[in-house]
């Protein structure tokens, strides 16, 4: 399992109200919330991503709301993995039952810049940065996580047991 | 090995003699709670598992508080969706608008005695951490583990180290269980207990009453952590006897208490006597200032209200502040009871006359302005304090408006003033 696509880089302590913002809460629906996905840190973000590219940012990623609007909005936005030296909880919690991908690596979130091409080895857990030619070595998920991100989450994963 | 008190929670309902930290346990739960925003999710997530029904329906709680009375079409829609739910399964505990027992969900739960000592419980909101003032074990979850949780009554968890806040001695006069916790946040940080609990010890727990220990709670959260507890003592029984008289007459509890050889990650000894009034500046919670160290920043509007400070105490204590006294001119002061009792109790004891004389307009309990959904949101450039408990950017509207986070005195001293003032500036 791979991911291949650009770096968009933040800063520590991204919350889940600039990830998706309260006010459009009402709705659950995926590509709504993608259409709002990060605007409040980052007003380009939703015309810039690309299928593929991946969120770098400081430590404790996802911190607030226990909303899975979050990972679900910022997964429909076509993001393929967020890289982070660690994330909040109840994020890390929701990503994972979502299926979206996320990596623990203080290393790589220290050094890749905004707009590197990355590409992540979700079974090695090898992040490699084509930009600069370094690597990285995250913690490779255990079998479990990477059923329920290959099932497309918790649901699937259950379902097709 | 021995196990601190969270640890003994997780253990008995796992089945397990020993946890340790770190470990991947299944356990039980005693309480499953949604609300407005988390519930439609986790709905259709419940459905898509053929669940033919819940696992107990008088142990799952339904609040529709969010964006209730619903502020749009949207929002009507998610808790016609919700209700619906709830009467096909016949829920226990579920709340409509209006009724006697509705509200903020974390205000509600613990007021309509559904949280007892050594209960598990998980809620898909993140604040679902304040019942760890009662002794239980209560974390906040999202809506594909609350939809699980309905259909199976378990859930799984790994268990957390913990800190240890060993508190002493008792709070100046006008410094509250919120100036405490924001204090604590700005000391460690909103990651400085990333999947931790925080576990509040020593003799100065005697001094909380239950309305500091929910407030404090309801913030582990805000430092990142996993739970907020405190020890079951006679202030909590006291609780009980009001609140939750049938659970307690029938010793529907368990007091479990940390090992006297407990190991915590670390141990952070705090003397109540020595925390200022605090203000946590935008835009996150460990901006903690104390009273006193800043300039003046002018503001446009307060907030009193929600499931850190809209309980009963907080309101008589507002009504102290607010009485005889006039909000500064343009600016608008919001108070909003969390609960159809708060509010009932308001009205008895004449609160609501004392706010509306002040120049304060009084909601109806909802969550509101808190997550700036409705009921008080900022502008661009506008500034407000508020007894919440987030202050991240567009937090309470525009990105471009500010939250500081304080207590009630603060608040109030600060709706008077028509800028960021302690209490000492209103005598
Ligand atoms: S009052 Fe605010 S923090 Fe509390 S449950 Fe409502 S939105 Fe969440």
């Amino acid at each position: 399992m791979n991911a291949q696509g650009k770096a968009f880089k933040y800063g520590a302590n991204v919350d889940t109200d600039v990830i998706i913002p309260a006010r459009y809460l009402n709705t659950a629906d995926p590509t709504e919330l993608a259409a709002h996905c990060m605007e409040d840190i980052d007003k380009s973000f939703v015309e810039r991503v690309k299928p593929g590219d991946m969120i770098v940012a400081g430590p404790n990623f996802g911190c607030g709301s226990s909303r899975e609007h979050a990972p679900v909005a910022i997964k429909a936005s076509g993001v393929s993995c967020v890289i982070a030296p660690s994330f909040a909880r109840i994020f890390y919690r929701n990503a994972i039952n979502m299926g979206l991908a996320i990596m623990e690596c203080p290393e790589a979130a220290e050094a890749i810049n905004d707009g590197d091409e990355l590409v992540v080895d979700f079974d090695s857990g090898v992040i490699k940065n084509l930009t600069s030619g370094s690597s990285y070595q995250a913690e490779p998920f255990p079998e479990f996580i990477k059923k329920i991100i290959e099932a497309d989450g918790l649901v699937g994963y259950i379902s097709k047991k | 090995m021995s196990m601190t008190m969270t640890q003994k929670i997780l253990a008995a309902h796992a089945g397990l003699e020993q946890v340790n930290p770190g470990q991947l346990i299944e356990a039980k739960l005693d309480l499953v709670l949604g609300n407005d925003v988390t519930t439609p999710p986790a709905i259709k997530v419940f459905e898509e598992t053929g669940a033919a029904d819940v696992f107990d329906k008088s142990k799952v709680a339904l609040v529709p508080d969010h964006f209730t009375p619903n502020k749009d079409i949207k929002s009507a829609e998610h808790c016609a969706m919700m209700r619906t739910f709830a009467k096909r399964f016949d829920i226990d505990n579920y709340y409509e608008q209006g009724e006697a027992e509705m509200g903020i969900e974390h205000v509600v739960l613990p007021e309509n005695g559904l949280v007892m000592p050594g209960y598990a419980i998980i809620g898909a909101d993140s604040h679902t951490c304040t019942y760890g003032a009662l002794g239980a074990f209560a974390t906040g979850v999202g809506s594909t583990d609350l939809a699980c949780a309905m259909a199976a009554g378990q859930t799984w968890f790994r268990v957390p180290e913990a800190i240890n806040f060993k508190l002493s001695g008792q709070l100046k006069p006008g410094v509250t269980g919120k100036d405490l916790i924001l204090h604590i946040i700005g000391m460690i940080g909103v990651d400085g207990a990333l999947y931790q609990s925080m576990e509040f010890t020593g003799s100065g727990v005697a001094n909380l009453p239950m309305s500091d220990r929910l407030t404090i709670c309801n913030m582990a959260i805000e430092a990142g952590g996993k739970n907020g507890i405190f020890p079951v003592d006679q202030i909590t029984l006291d609780y009980l006897k009001v609140f939750a008289p049938e659970r307690y007459e029938r010793g529907d509890y368990t007091v479990f208490s940390a090992d006297e050889d407990a190991s915590y990650i670390r141990t952070i000894e705090i003397d109540l006597a020595s925390v200022p009034l605090t203000v946590a500046f935008p835009h996150l919670p460990e901006n903690a200032k104390a009273i006193g160290t800043f300039g003046r920043v002018d503001i446009d509007q307060v907030v009193i209200g929600s499931c850190t400070n809209g309980r009963m105490e907080d309101m008589r204590l507002a009504a102290d502040y607010l009485k005889g006294r006039k909000v500064s001119k343009g600016l608008r002061l919001i108070v909003i009871p969390g609960s159809q009792r708060v509010y009932r109790e308001c009205l008895r004891e004449g609160l609501i006359e004392i706010f509306v004389d002040a120049g304060a307009v009084v909601s109806a309990p909802t969550c509101g302005p808190c997550l700036g959904g409705h009921m008080g949101i900022l502008a661009a450039g506008e500034r407000c304090v508020a007894t919440t408990n987030r202050n991240f950017v567009g937090r309470m509207g525009h990105p471009k408006s500010e939250v500081y986070l304080a207590g009630v005195p603060v608040a109030c001293a600060s709706a008077v003033k028509g800028y960021v003032a302690g209490p000492d500036e209103l005598l």
